[in-house]
């Protein structure tokens, strides 16, 4: 009985520590997931203002064509899957991961039809365990990346849809909607075809020509789209990974209530026991 | 004087944000000025250093290609990256142009050649302009 009361201590200690773990680990989170939203509003303004221009300068007259707008049959398809780099956060890769898996044995028959730039070491060692060819990866992003942390890997895939590796390009990534919502979102990047603004459009000058400016604006465009996706993915990570932990501390502390009750009985139990015990001994001497 | 607002926007924030009397820079096209009142224009833009003229005071900001747009009243250039001359970590951009040299010493393939070209440019304009060497 002895023996029994102290492991439940044990495990009430053990599930206490745990906790306090867990509940460290929601409070870092949720001060990252406060540093993550601060970033995607700083890059609003410039999305806002390049969206705004590419569809004046891409809509403004009618004779503008770029290959970066131009639908061309599809050979090859790549996927751009933004994952994390560590887990324990919930179900956060493993939505987008099971999403991008499903789409590609729905369309596609063989390896030859598509490639994989994998962002988040998870969603790398996902591919390649299941041998799915993956052209690009990077990981070790920071917790609040910079455009400069990705610029090459964004720059990289562009120039992929560019030289005709691929003939368009779809990203997959956890959408913020709130901290406890994320959905997965998949979105096409390329061939740029959804370009309308709500927003007046304005006839410009150009210089030197149209064309010439499509040449850079288009594809500082896509690529500024993919850092977007990555500040909205890691937003949503830091939001999955605070629920995930706050859970994790609920349970425990459910946990340590039921020990705590278990405990007590045990404690009652063998009480009772020795004064059954003594009582019997007593009259036994008389 | 007639002012027009200028804002250098990246997408890590905006950079810089004032009023000011001219703002001049290089463009794939050649030297470029804008005073207030210039008709709508897209441009794109090099490597370089944007001046923005202020009373007597011309104020730098480095900028790594992007595009400037103008409209009636008000410019906007939008750059992967820009950074204002006092803002410049002068050691990195150092340790940046000798990477990018050790690059273009080494033979490599056409396309990390011309990566490390842009890098060994990127460095150097912003060296330039943290010593206002314009």
């Amino acid at each position: 009985m002895g023996a029994s009361l102290r492991d439940i201590k044990a495990r009430i200690n053990t599930t206490k520590k745990t906790s306090q773990i867990t509940k460290a680990m929601e409070m870092v989170s949720a001060s990252k997931l406060n540093r993550a939203e601060h970033n995607a509003r700083s890059f609003t303004p410039y999305m806002e203002k390049i969206q705004e221009v590419v569809a004046s300068v891409a809509l403004g007259s009618n004779d503008a064509s770029h290959p970066m707008l131009v639908k061309r049959p599809v050979k090859k398809t790549g996927y751009l899957v933004i994952t994390s780099d560590r887990g324990l956060a919930g179900a956060y890769n493993s939505n987008v991961l099971r999403t991008v898996f499903q789409t590609i044995q729905e369309r596609h028959r063989s390896a030859e039809e598509y490639a994989i730039i994998a962002i988040g070491r998870v969603g790398l060692n996902f591919f390649k365990r299941r041998n799915i060819p993956v052209a690009l990866h990077i990981t070790g992003l920071p917790d609040q990346p910079t455009f400069a942390d990705i610029k090459e890997i964004a720059n990289k895939t562009v120039n992929m849809f560019a030289d005709g590796t691929f003939d368009e390009l779809y990203m997959f990534y956890n959408h913020f909607v709130s901290a406890i919502q994320q959905d997965v979102t998949e979105k096409k990047l390329l061939p740029l075809t959804d370009l309308a603004s709500d927003k007046k459009l304005t006839t410009y000058e150009f210089e030197p020509s149209q064309e010439e400016i499509l040449e850079v604006l288009l594809p500082q465009y896509a690529e500024s789209l993919i850092y977007g996706a990555l500040l909205d993915a890691k937003a949503s990570e830091h939001a999955a990974r605070m629920t995930a932990m706050k859970n994790a501390t609920d349970n425990a502390k459910e946990l340590i209530r039921t020990l705590t009750l278990s405990y007590n009985r045990a404690r009652q139990a063998a009480i009772t026991q020795e004064i059954t015990e003594i009582v019997a001994g007593a009259n036994a001497l008389q | 004087m007639k002012t027009i607002k200028v804002s250098v926007v990246t997408p890590d924030g905006p950079v810089y944000e004032a009023d000011v009397e001219m703002v001049s820079a290089k463009a794939q096209s050649g030297e470029l000025g804008v005073l207030p009142g210039h008709i709508p224009m897209v441009a794109p833009l090099e490597i370089g250093a944007v001046r923005l003229k202020k009373g007597n005071a011309t104020e730098l900001v480095a900028v790594s290609g992007g595009f400037l747009e103008v409209r009636p009243d008000r410019v906007t250039i939008l750059a992967q990256a820009a950074e204002r001359a006092e803002d410049i970590d002068v050691a990195r951009a150092k340790a940046a142009k000798e990477r990018a040299e050790r690059r273009l010493q080494a033979k490599q393939d056409e396309i990390d050649h011309k990566r490390a070209e842009l890098a060994l440019r990127r460095a150097i304009n912003r060296l330039n302009v943290a010593n206002r060497h314009f």
